[in-house]
């Protein structure tokens, strides 16, 4: 019989704590969302030895146990419900040994909620370099717990580790601190009205000033004994508690901890110097991000070709190969192709988050914030928007998630609402095709006009993003208190295990989330392409072989297959819509790529091939038809005004559904998604009417 | 006695006194406490928000918050 035991790490962010977590479980782990909201959770798998085996949970860094975020409360939340079949048998909390001191606190914390809990210490390599030395042994004594000392980087210490979460039963659990003493008359009259509840569990419950978290405060009621105190009161009491908890951490660690500051080296205030720097510090930032950039679609091309290529040629085979029908049809027209959009943008979203993961993983993400605070923050955006922005140049759903950690409402809303105004890689495909064919070849200065106008569009993107986060700024009403509060880490060489596990983790939630509605939509677009109303469709081959005597071969397989989609459903939505669009230069035609845009922006092309019954999807061939493409009066359906006005209109549009259902979650209300969608789709509209107007 | 926003660079100084009401605790939690030692590291441009190292912590934050906490220059 094997045993199970549940165990959940805690620590401060930056600590070294999913270093622990990737070391003791590998690949062995899951990442998931806790229930309804978008906080993520990581879990993972380790064998003890080999009768034990441990389900181990990544908890989302915190500072203590009074919650300021959404991520925090998450700990909380966990850690006060006995029931959740996660309810930890051991706590772990994970410390470097610079940051000794504060995580101390969140330990203090911990194990006077009564859990058994014990202390790693991380990065103790460092130790000798940065000149210090921990009394061990008494440490344990005075914390009254078992304290494993482990280096991630060296990956030494994990074994004890395990050992000493093998014997947690020896662990004591008697809090470390008398809660009492903060306010005798408040605590014992508390004790006296709710005798059977744990002390230290009843504060939590009480000052916990969290209104996302299920915790029930009312719980805790006025009763003959025990009246509840004003908001500022228990304020000042949980004050008085942080520095009871730091008097007695700091007596602890006087007689255990020695630094000798001499040894200490000066590396993080020199690189400080130049990276934060008033004029370098921009400098050097935008050098690094344009460089991510360049090395994203460069490094990206050569997959995302190769991909292309399998993809076409894989379409190809089914349709050749297999016995014909309604399934090769859907194989080779629906989901080949629908897949294959999938995969094209993987290489750039796994670069990015390369990218991002090193930056986050250095230290210098947090630099980042510290610049870019007072800027955006004219906008009614955060220093900590940054992040959001730009992953948004990815993709706009990994971003909105990352907007967790702006404690203020009202500024993390505001980055949720402009986000998706950040040109994603979704729409890279539409405005390359658009651009090869409607921006003239040859150069300004050196710089091709192509090139340029991709840049534009990145520009106008992240312009309209700025703008209307100050619209929105200026007209939501949202009374919040601003706090920010950014912790500047110690500069760390990235360590390429979390990196590694990083890019594949955010690479398959792509995959899964975002391909699974890609892939429905590709279905869905190609039953509305497949079949139509009337004899219209239904008669096509008769039709189109009466009225074009002159056709044969590919070339009457293809009129009659443009017939039969002008005539299917979806080629009746978008004659339907054609009215609304033809100011802005767009026939029918181009209205059906609109309308299954709307699920996800980079069906645009494949919509385009399917309509212009091309067999392949390789680019050349669909550009080259789409230049082919005329108006009634014979001029090119495809020229500077209509091109323009169509990627201006792919620039600002909320067209993907995937975005609208995360920003429900992370708003938990119908109301912004809808605003975002239409709010959005308006400006579109708006803004291509006048382009094309202006230019044609 | 003066508020922690008009601390010169490189200056040490100790914390006197924190208005609670107007501090988020996680600034507290963070090593903001009477008695503790502070300094300031670096101001970003138009000298906000303002990098202090205090305790043994590194952290950033507003203008306006810092103009809460009182702190007295130590030699």
């Amino acid at each position: 019989m094997s045993k199970s035991l549940n165990i959940a790490l805690l620590g401060n962010p930056n600590t070294g704590k999913t270093s622990v977590f990737n070391r003791l479980t590998g690949l062995n782990q899951k990442v998931g969302n806790y229930p309804g909201i978008t906080v993520e959770k990581k879990e993972g798998v380790c064998k003890l030895n080999r009768t034990t085996k441990a389900h181990i949970i990544d908890l989302p860094g915190t500072y203590s146990l009074n919650a300021s975020s959404m991520d925090e409360s998450v700990v909380i939340e966990l850690l006060l419900n006995k029931n959740s079949k996660d309810f930890p048998d051991v706590a772990v909390v994970i410390t470097d040994v610079e940051n000794l001191k504060r995580n101390l606190l969140l330990f203090t914390q911990v194990k006077d909620l009564g859990i058994p809990t014990l202390l790693v210490i991380n990065m103790s390599d460092q130790m000798k370099r940065k000149g210090i030395r921990l009394d061990i042994p008494l440490l344990e004594k005075q914390l009254d717990t078992h304290i494993a000392l482990v280096s991630t980087r060296e990956n030494t210490g994990i074994d004890h580790l395990k050992t000493l979460l093998l014997n947690y039963r020896q662990l004591s659990t008697q809090p470390t601190i008398a809660l009492e003493s903060i306010d005798p008359v408040y605590f014992e009259s508390l004790k006296k009205a709710f005798p059977n509840q744990q002390l230290y569990k009843l504060w939590l419950v009480i000052t916990q000033d969290v209104n996302f978290a299920k915790i029930d405060r009312n719980r805790v009621s006025d009763t003959t004994d025990f009246k509840t105190q004003s908001e500022s009161v228990l304020k000042r009491m949980q004050q008085k508690e942080t520095v009871k908890r730091y008097k007695f951490i700091n007596t602890i660690l006087k007689e255990t901890l020695e630094i000798d500051r001499a040894s200490a080296t000066d590396f993080r205030s020199r690189l400080d110097r130049v990276l934060i720097h008033k004029f370098w510090g921009y400098i050097i930032f935008f050098v690094i991000l344009m460089t991510v950039f360049q090395s994203i679609y460069d490094w990206s091309s050569i997959p995302q070709d190769f991909i292309d290529a399998t993809f076409a040629q894989l379409s190809e085979a089914a349709s050749t190969k297999l016995p014909q029908g309604l399934f090769t049809d859907l194989l080779a027209q629906g989901i080949i192709p629908g897949l294959g959009g999938i995969v094209i943008f993987i290489p750039q979203i796994a670069f990015l988050f390369f990218f991002i993961s090193i930056l986050e993983e250095t230290g210098y993400m947090s630099r980042v914030v510290f610049l870019m605070d007072r800027g955006l923050r004219r906008f009614g955006l955060n220093g900590k928007s940054v992040i959001p922005l730009i992953s948004g140049t990815a993709c706009a759903i990994p971003a909105v998630m990352a907007t967790r950690n702006i404690e203020n409402w009202k500024e993390r809303l505001i980055t949720i609402l402009v986000t998706p105004f950040t040109t994603c890689s979704a729409r890279l495909p539409v405005y390359t095709i658009l651009i090869a064919l409607v921006i003239p070849q040859g150069s300004f200065l050196g710089l091709n006009y192509q090139g340029l106008m991709l840049m534009f569009l990145y520009l106008v993107g992240f312009a309209m993003a700025l703008l209307s986060a100050w619209i929105l700024s200026m007209t939501i009403k949202i009374q919040s208190k601003s706090y920010f509060v950014v912790e500047m880490p110690n500069y760390k060489f990235p360590l390429l295990k979390n990196v590694g596990i990083t890019v594949w983790e955010k690479t398959r939630t792509f995959v899964t989330e975002a391909g699974k509605i890609i892939l429905a939509i590709s279905i869905l677009l190609w039953v509305l392409a497949s079949y139509g109303p009337g004899e219209n469709f239904s008669e096509a081959e008769q039709i189109v072989q009466s009225n074009f005597t002159e056709l044969e071969g590919e070339e009457l397989t293809n009129k009659i297959n443009s017939h039969k989609l002008e005539h299917s459903y979806i080629g009746l939505l978008g004659k339907s819509i054609e009215p609304v669009i033809t100011p802005l230069g767009y026939d029918w035609k181009i209205g059906i790529a609109l309308i299954s845009s709307f699920a996800a922006r980079e069906v645009f092309v494949g919509t385009l091939a399917t309509i212009y019954s091309v067999e392949s999807d390789a680019e050349e061939t669909i550009k080259n038809r789409m230049a082919s493409e005329v108006r009634a009066d014979g001029t090119p359906l495809f020229n500077l005004a209509s091109g323009i006005s169509l990627m201006l209109f792919y620039a600002f549009a909320m067209q993907c559904m995937s975005t609208l259902a995360i920003v429900k979650k992370e708003t938990n209300s119908w109301k912004w998604p809808t605003i975002q969608l239409f709010g959005m789709t308006f400006l579109a509209y708006l803004t291509a009417f006048t382009t094309y107007q202006i230019l044609s | 006695m003066i508020p922690l926003d008009q601390l010169t660079k490189g200056a040490q100084a100790e914390i006197e006194s924190i208005e609670t009401d107007q501090l988020p605790l996680k600034l507290i939690e963070m090593g903001c406490l009477p008695g503790n030692t502070i300094s300031l590291i670096q101001k970003a441009p138009f000298n906000d928000p303002l990098y202090f190292k205090v305790d043994e912590s590194h952290l950033a934050i507003r203008r306006e918050t810092a103009k809460h906490i009182f702190v007295r220059l130590l030699e």
